[in-house]
């Protein structure tokens, strides 16, 4: 009886192996066609940024295409969900690392999901970039501190994110306390908070108090009637739209008129149906690009967009779309398609310019780009300042 | 008694000609490093679901509380193993990892196994939600940001030797008098404990030895999937489990087996197709359950099946109830 289970499970652990095995490769004809993987969330939690990156990054290749390729190399862009999971994230980089020739994976857009291709790009030496991987810890560097040599990515951190929001409401406002409310159970939150609370003391702030909340909380009223009873210049709220629009519209019910400064996670139309535009006035977040910048490449950019996509882009697609073109310019100036060169090409980068701010490389792989910060009246973006790394 | 060593020979025979041939394609790069990692989803889900079955389809306690178990292995075996790179404390942290999940397991199963059902249910769903939440507040977990730069041990092996590990330890434990005596729960409680059958002994006992082998499978996941965070062990990775336990066929370890390959097969299969793949996954679901109610094998193993009429009077009854 035993034996047949066993021989079973031998049969069925084969069987199931070599499953696999039919995968086609792509481009083993020798065909002038160029693989560059994408590995994004495009179903579950996250797809909302996964698809949004995809669409940028897309149109960035149509472009290249169009006009003839990369040396007369057509871009192939072989395009697998990863299902929002960070198991499902390393499967695919190993797929396409492995089964598809890829030069070069993109994504996947939040930190986790791309750390856990990390270990992948090394092993297979191939180079990974993601567009929107802002963590601070553990993503271009390893945890000794060394530079993972085949990991890029091509937004700031987030810690660049609280430093200048917190330089912004003691130069910019001139705020002297300052009120933090959090999301507790988002990384993201808690570590623009430190950042923005270390850079807003030595500035000769005061933080006056400190509130969190979790993810999906609906009534902020308890907090705000709290923070209400004390005095201070501005609210830090680092989060993302969908409280931070609830939180606002709460805020300005219960009459809180002070500044209210964000983050990039306030990037999203939603923000402006949930909390309602008589309550976004003096609301300032950072951000990777503002529509209202007068540069040609951004103003390009987004008349292309409205005319494919026939809606405004935001910053996943700016950034996808910058992606798209970086990856692109990596392999024309490493002139080879080796993955090795094109990851030299990439560490070398100097003044790239994209419609999120133009670039250079620094030795860990992190961009030196500039960041925005957007003011919101009446729910619109009114005025925007750009404000260069140190 | 000649005749059981002949049996346990030849078993350990195949176990180690499957090992050896997997082994050999592997080296020889028949079955890439891709193909590898389909081979770890199946051997992970397979220890999942075979731990869950003992509880949910041996015992008949409903638990939607496994990945709360599989991430205590995870990130115990996560936390020792990256202090200790080397392959003992790889293999420390998995045996820790099951052993604090399997401790886990004593604690919570003894109040909650006294309830029924759905109530059982919602409080082992309860249990996994705070299992997530204290690892989402933890320092040493590095919180809602998740664990990363597990060293990567396990192999095609250690996941061999932890799988068949598995099945054959549960599959004992079936067949012995505590095994009966969960299955005697599972078809009707009053009846076993007028038998004099200590229930609740039983129940705690099934639902920690599946803890224990969640725990293993957690660790397995951990250092293989290199990253971990609270989120991957949500609810819905309980249901995962679920449904593999559900289609398999609550009670059949083969059909757990089974379910757990297929799956996974799919689910590699269709990461290509990412407008349909959730659809065909789901529809194919609804499908197998219209067509097999009782899931892929009922309650019975590939050994009845060669053995008709034996257990058939057995499953008979149940259907009829």
């Amino acid at each position: 009886m035993k034996k047949l289970l066993v021989l079973m499970l031998a049969f069925i652990l084969v069987a199931g192996s070599l499953a696999g095995c039919g995968d086609k490769n792509a481009n083993e004809d020798g065909t002038k066609e160029l693989n560059i993987g994408i590995n994004y969330e495009l179903t579950g939690p996250n797809a909302s940024y996964g698809e949004a990156s995809v669409q940028g990054i897309m149109m960035a290749f149509d472009e290249i295409n169009d006009a003839g390729g990369i040396d007369g190399m057509k871009i192939n862009p072989v395009e697998i969900d990863n299902k929002s999971d960070s198991a499902e994230a390393t499967s695919v980089a190993t797929r396409l690392m492995t089964q598809k020739n890829v030069v070069a994976c993109l994504g996947p857009a939040t930190t986790g999901n791309f750390q856990a291709t990390i270990p992948e790009a090394i092993g297979n030496q191939i180079p990974i970039i993601s567009a929107s991987a802002t963590g601070d810890e553990g993503v271009t560097t390893d945890k000794n501190g060394k530079v993972n040599e085949y990991v890029f990515r091509l937004c700031f951190n987030d810690s660049f994110q609280g430093v200048t929001m917190a330089n912004f409401a003691s130069n910019n406002l001139e705020a002297k306390k300052a009120v933090i409310i959090k999301d507790t159970s988002s990384d993201y939150a808690k570590g623009l908070a430190e950042n923005f609370a270390k850079t807003f003391k030595s500035n000769g702030g005061e933080i006056v108090a400190e509130e969190g909340y979790v993810t999906k909380e609906k009534d902020f009223m308890a907090i705000l009637t709290k923070v209400k009873s004390k005095d201070f210049d501005v609210i830090f709220l680092p989060g993302y739209y969908q409280e931070a629009g609830l939180v606002i519209k709460q805020a300005r019910e219960l009459g809180i008129d002070t500044p209210i400064l964000g983050a990039d996670g306030f990037d999203s139309p939603v923000l402006l149906e949930l909390a309602g535009a008589k309550a976004l006035n003096k609301v300032y977040f950072s951000n990777h690009y503002s529509s209202l910048d007068k540069d040609p490449l951004v103003q390009d950019f987004i008349a292309a967009y409205k005319e494919k996509y026939n809606t405004d882009p935001g910053a996943f697609q700016a950034l996808g779309y910058d992606l798209g073109k970086f990856i692109a310019d990596a392999i024309q100036r490493a002139g080879s398609t080796k993955p090795e060169e094109i990851k030299n090409a990439l560490a070398s980068t100097k003044d790239f310019a994209g419609v999120t701010g133009s670039f250079s490389m620094d030795k860990n792989h992190n961009p030196i780009k500039s960041i925005v910060v957007i003011e919101l009246k009446d729910g619109v973006q009114a005025t925007s300042v750009k404000v260069e790394p140190k | 008694m000649r005749i059981l060593m002949k049996k346990n020979l030849l078993i350990l025979l195949c176990l180690i000609v499957t090992f050896v041939i997997v082994q050999v394609l592997i080296m020889n790069g028949i079955i890439t490093r891709f193909h590898e990692i389909t081979i770890a989803t199946i051997c992970i889900n397979i220890i999942l679901a075979v731990s869950l079955n003992l509880v949910t389809g041996f015992t008949g306690q409903f638990s939607l509380g496994h990945a709360g178990f599989m991430s205590i292995g995870a990130y115990v075996c996560a936390i020792i193993n990256s202090r200790m790179d080397s392959t003992l404390g790889f293999l420390i942290g998995i045996l820790a990892g099951a052993v604090a999940a399997a401790i886990v397991g004593v604690i919570i199963g003894i109040p909650t196994l006294r309830l029924k059902g759905d109530y059982l249910a919602i409080a082992t769903l309860g249990m996994a939600e705070i299992i997530r939440v204290i690892f989402l507040n933890l320092k040493i977990t590095n919180g809602a940001a998740g664990f990363s730069g597990i060293p990567r041990y396990t192999n095609w092996m250690w996941l061999f030797i932890f799988t068949a590990g598995s099945i054959i330890l549960i599959n004992n434990f079936i067949r012995s008098s505590h095994g009966r005596a969960c299955i005697s729960i599972r078809e009707d409680e009053i009846a076993a404990e007028s038998m004099g059958i200590n229930t609740t002994k039983y129940k705690v006992m099934a639902f920690t030895i599946g803890a224990f082998f969640a725990g293993i499978a957690g660790a397995l996941f951990a250092s293989y999937f290199y990253f971990i965070k609270p989120d991957a062990f949500g609810f819905l990775k309980s249901i995962d489990i679920l449904v593999i336990v559900v289609l398999g066929g609550m009670g059949s370890i083969t059909g757990s087996v089974i379910a757990a390959t297929i799956l996974a097969v799919l689910t590699t299969f269709l990461q290509e197709f990412t407008a349909v793949r959730m659809i065909i996954y789901a529809a194919l679901l609804v499908l197998i359950m219209i067509f097999r109610p009782q899931g892929l094998m009922g309650t019975k193993e590939i050994t009845d099946i060669f053995k008709f009429g034996k257990r058939e009077e057995r499953l008979n009854g149940r259907r009829n109830r």
